[in-house]
């Protein structure tokens, strides 16, 4: 009788309704496979369903057509073809996204996150991984534990995978040598001991042949532990650990339906919850107790970890979305400086000094990240120098916020302590973050509050302070418009300050170069710089290329609103190039400038400049003017 | 004791509803009617309680829908007090769209995909809610939960943003918009197990009855109205049979059972051997038809 009969004999005897009850007391476990094609992980996944039978007939009878048309299996069924999903992939023969599949078994259900192997897809390795309770790495009995293996093992640990399995695979290759898969287990084990994994199994498998998978096989008598589908019933589930963790509840929504009822709802991420416990909402610090929890179900005695509930509190405390609510005797952390691993995701590098926009559970803020202290090669754990972080780039640096938020370290709760870095022109996630610990200058550098400020500061001056931002290509007539916008401004008995690109390279940033990260830091000192100077109530001219619209963007979000003014100094890019006053041009042409904003490094168009100047048809006299005249209109200046 | 997987799979659909409420601008559901939207409605009341959901229901019509459900579908959005936005595609109907002679592909892409597209621009809405499931399909299986379409609502499945942990990232340029699918994790059988425990309401077709067919290429084809043109010596009889998906009933096999019990149902279910989407004409057309129909703005 094949696996199929004898559940359908189980079903067709059995009392459903007592099926059912046994079924609303099964666990869940979220599992990784990682490994390559070559090692057999699709079949091993494809086995695990095909066991499980969750295969249907239909589903079976296309993948024995497409095992005929393009499997490598010969006649035999090949597995991997039910899991390569999109068409582009099974013709490369590869899988380049994670994909999720679904089985259960008498004690539990399991959702397999299948990720590719190699080191492009690690961001896909690590997504996957975040959500796992278990990874299941897959070796070639023949080949042993590879590079890839040991990057395998140090990316489930660097995202709290507790619980790994290492499946020998391909064994029936090795006419199942237990000589084979001692050396493996015992090389793979001293290495897990290295990256502090502290539950390893290791198991004698084929998937292909089904030895072990199931059942223990006949073939490796001498192995004793369990097979695959024996350890995946049985393994811990990291949820049982973070039930124990202090009560956390990141606030999703507040609910409002009505003038009596003001309630939090959110998703327990760690420990339990009862009314008339006291909590602490962070990063605030106001304390008070839960009065319910309020479900459609009827109020709750407890939620414990992974429920979605409301909370109501005793006190009308202001909480909104983005708080965390906690235990007030274990309350999360709370700081705007930290020391994290940042994983890379786009294309585009990470660069120091850039604001991303970060979100950690339901709170988003701005973030820029320091340079790198190092850089983990993935494949030897070794730590290397690097300025940013390319695509799938692994390193520890400092993450600074524009405000305290609340925190936990990774190691101690994935959810308060895990965050996506999010680019804030396309939208796209660009990395993903780990927080370790609060920087202590976070801790001890408080905001002074001063009692002259820049109003005060402005008032003596009779004037505004603001910050008017030329930019514009090399050569494209910035310096000059700039210098005689200060020269009217200061005629009229007004306080200014020009700070000019290659001035300032003279003193504060001459350890700059032009490479797109110095760049990015060279904004944003200046910028820090003019922020001081409005504070002073100066008004700031800077002039400078700055080329990349998110910086300019960060300059804009450092002062008040209405206080920025951008100034696009728009000439086109020939007859900057005619013009050249510095001669910088014709050295970038012939070679010898590199990353020469317009040729080999782009310049980003503003796309609402407060003022447009086109020196095609604008003298510098005009432009000057007409910037005034602009200034005064807003307020900025009174007129004469 | 940790959460089962049902009180798992509710409560990470739940959390997702709130994301997406919490930081889109006009979110609406699309509501097919099928026991997929039924769990999905459902668990947007439990998300949102005591508040009411803060989205309307969206019904794209294709006008072919079998009788019972849109008797349900009335039903459903009276006894919740919810609103519902039924669209259909106007341009379709002047041309007679009709899946007896314009055959599946193209009644599904004029009727379903631009009227999808037509109802979101129409009404402006950014956020979608979908019930699809990762189980149904290859190429489901590696949609994210949070899926972002083009201004021209296509989906690039080589630019999808990486989901962890629990955080979405919803993000998106105007006239961008982002279907979401909460019901991600779930399969057929934890539909059928969570309707149970819910007792939520579903259609009757689900549930096997006498009913008059026809036998076409193979499925059993309802005779739900009198504008399914009968082939010469088509004789509709009448035979016991149940839907395990629904959709418009000329594309719509149903199956012969004796199911005409919720637990009648899972017990079948464990049984069978054929998966749910044979019983759609839509699927069998292209190879990698999904992905392709997806590409194109199909939900």
């Amino acid at each position: 009788m094949d696996a199929f009969s004898a559940r359908r004999a189980e079903f067709a005897a059995a009392d459903i309704e007592q099926y059912l009850r046994a079924q609303e007391s099964k666990g869940l476990l979220r599992f990784i496979t990682c490994g390559s094609v070559d090692d057999g992980k699709s079949t091993l996944i494809g086995r695990l369903l095909y066991e499980a039978n969750v295969l249907f007939e239909d589903q079976l009878a296309a993948l024995e057509a497409d095992s005929k048309k393009v499997g490598t299996q010969g006649d035999g069924l090949d597995f991997a073809l039910l899991l390569d999903g999109l068409s582009a992939e099974r013709e490369q023969g590869i899988t380049i996204d994670v994909a999720y599949r679904f089985f259960s078994t008498a004690t539990r259900k399991f959702i397999v996150a299948d990720t590719p192997g190699h080191e492009q897809y690690t961001r896909n390795m690590v997504t996957g991984a975040s959500t796992a309770d278990a990874a299941i790495l897959l070796v070639d009995a023949r080949k042993g534990v590879l590079t890839q293996t040991r990057r395998h093992a140090y990316l489930a640990s660097l995202l709290g995978i507790r619980q790994v399995l290492l499946a020998v695979n391909k064994m029936d290759l090795v006419e199942y040598s237990q000589k084979t898969f001692v050396a493996i287990d015992d090389e793979f084990r001293a290495f897990a001991r290295h990256i502090g994994l502290e539950h390893v199994s290791c198991i004698p498998v084929s998937a292909l042949k089904g030895d072990n998978i199931l059942a223990l096989s006949d073939k490796t008598q001498w192995y004793h532990g369990p097979t695959v589908m024996g350890y995946l019933e049985t393994v811990e589930v990291d949820r049982a650990r973070v039930e124990t963790a202090p009560f956390r509840l990141p606030v999703q929504w507040v609910s409002r339906p009505h003038a009596d009822f003001r309630g939090f709802a959110g998703t327990v991420v760690s420990g339990t919850v009862r009314p008339g416990d006291r909590i602490r909402v962070q990063p605030s610090g106001r304390e008070s107790r839960v009065a319910r929890i309020v479900t459609y179900d009827g109020d709750l005695a407890e939620a414990v970890s992974g429920q979605s509930i409301t909370l109501t509190l005793a006190d009308e405390i202001d909480v909104s979305r983005g708080d965390v609510i906690c235990a007030a005797d274990a309350p999360t952390g709370v700081a705007d400086q930290f020391d994290a691993t940042v994983i890379w995701m786009s294309d585009h590098p990470m660069l120091p000094g850039r604001p991303y926009w970060l979100k950690l559970g339901t709170k988003t803020v701005t973030a820029s990240l320091g340079h790198p202290k190092y850089r983990v090669n993935v494949n030897t754990l070794e730590h290397l120098a690097a300025k940013k972080l390319e695509l799938n780039e692994i390193g520890v640096c400092n993450v600074a916020v524009d405000r305290p938020i609340a925190f936990d370290p990774y190691k101690e709760n994935r959810d308060t302590g895990g965050f996506v870095l999010i680019d804030r022109l396309s939208n796209d996630t660009v990395g993903a973050g780990l927080l370790h610990f609060a920087l202590r200058r976070s801790h001890n550098i408080h905001w002074q509050a001063t009692d002259v400020n820049k109003q005060a500061r402005s008032a003596q001056k009779r004037q505004k302070a603001c910050l008017l931002w030329f930019t514009g290509l090399s050569g494209a007539g910035k310096s000059t418009i700039a210098n005689l916008v200060e020269r009217k401004l200061h005629g009229r008995g007004l306080h200014t300050y020009l700070l000019d690109g290659d001035n300032v390279r003279h003193g504060l940033n001459k350890d700059l170069g032009f490479t797109e990260e110095d760049r990015v830091e060279n904004i944003r000192r200046v910028s820090e710089v003019a922020r001081l100077m409005v504070d002073a109530g100066l008004i700031v001219l800077v002039s400078f290329i700055s080329p990349f619209r998110s910086e300019r963007r960060m300059a804009r979000g450092l002062v008040d609103d209405g206080e920025f003014i951008e100034i696009f100094v728009d000439t086109p890019l020939a007859v900057a190039e005619e013009r050249d006053p510095k001669g910088l041009y014709k050295k970038a042409r012939r070679g010898e400038l590199k990353n020469f904003t317009g040729l080999d490094s782009p310049y980003e168009r503003p796309e609402h400049p407060e003022i447009r100047i086109d020196t095609t048809v604008n003298t510098p006299e005009n432009a000057a003017d007409l910037i005034i005249r602009t200034l005064e209109q807003r307020g900025a200046v009174d007129p004469v | 004791m940790p959460l089962n997987h049902l009180a798992h799979l509710e409560a990470e659909a739940i959390h997702i509803m709130r994301e997406v409420v919490a930081e889109a601008e006009k979110p609406v559901m699309l509501y097919s009617i099928g026991k997929d939207s039924s769990v999905m409605l459902h668990l947007a009341v439990k998300a949102f309680h005591p508040a009411k959901p803060p989205f309307p229901l969206l019904h794209v019509d294709t006008t072919w829908k079998f009788r019972e459900m849109y008797e349900f579908r009335d039903r459903m959005a009276k006894e919740l007090g919810l609103d519902l936005i039924v669209h259909v595609n106007g341009d379709g109907l002047k041309m007679n769209i009709n899946p007896f002679v314009h055959g599946s592909t193209i009644h599904t892409d004029v009727m379903k995909t631009q009227a999808l597209k037509q109802a979101l621009d129409t009404y402006g809405f950014d956020a979608a809610f979908g019930g699809a499931r990762r189980d149904e399909e290859k190429s489901r299986a590696k949609e994210r939960i949070f899926s972002f379409r083009s201004s021209q609502h296509h989906w690039d499945p080589k630019n999808q943003r990486p989901e962890l942990w629990r955080i979405y990232n919803c993000r998106k340029h105007p006239r961008e918009t982002v279907r979401i699918f909460p019901l991600s994790n779930w399969t057929e059988l934890d539909v059928w197990q969570y309707i149970h425990r819910e007792r939520i309401s579903v259609v009757p077709l689900y549930f096997a009855k006498e009913r008059p067919v026809v036998t076409r290429n193979g499925a059993l084809i309802m005779v739900d109205d009198d504008r399914m043109p009968l082939e010469a010596g088509e004789v509709p009889v009448m035979r016991r049979v149940r839907f395990r998906t629904l959709g418009c009933y000329p594309l719509t096999g149903a199956i012969e059972s004796g199911a005409d019990t919720l637990t009648g149902i899972i017990q079948e279910m464990l049984l069978t051997r054929t998966s749910e989407r044979q019983g759609r004409v839509i699927d069998h057309d292209v190879t990698a038809s999904m992905e392709k129909k997806k590409q194109e703005g199909y939900f």
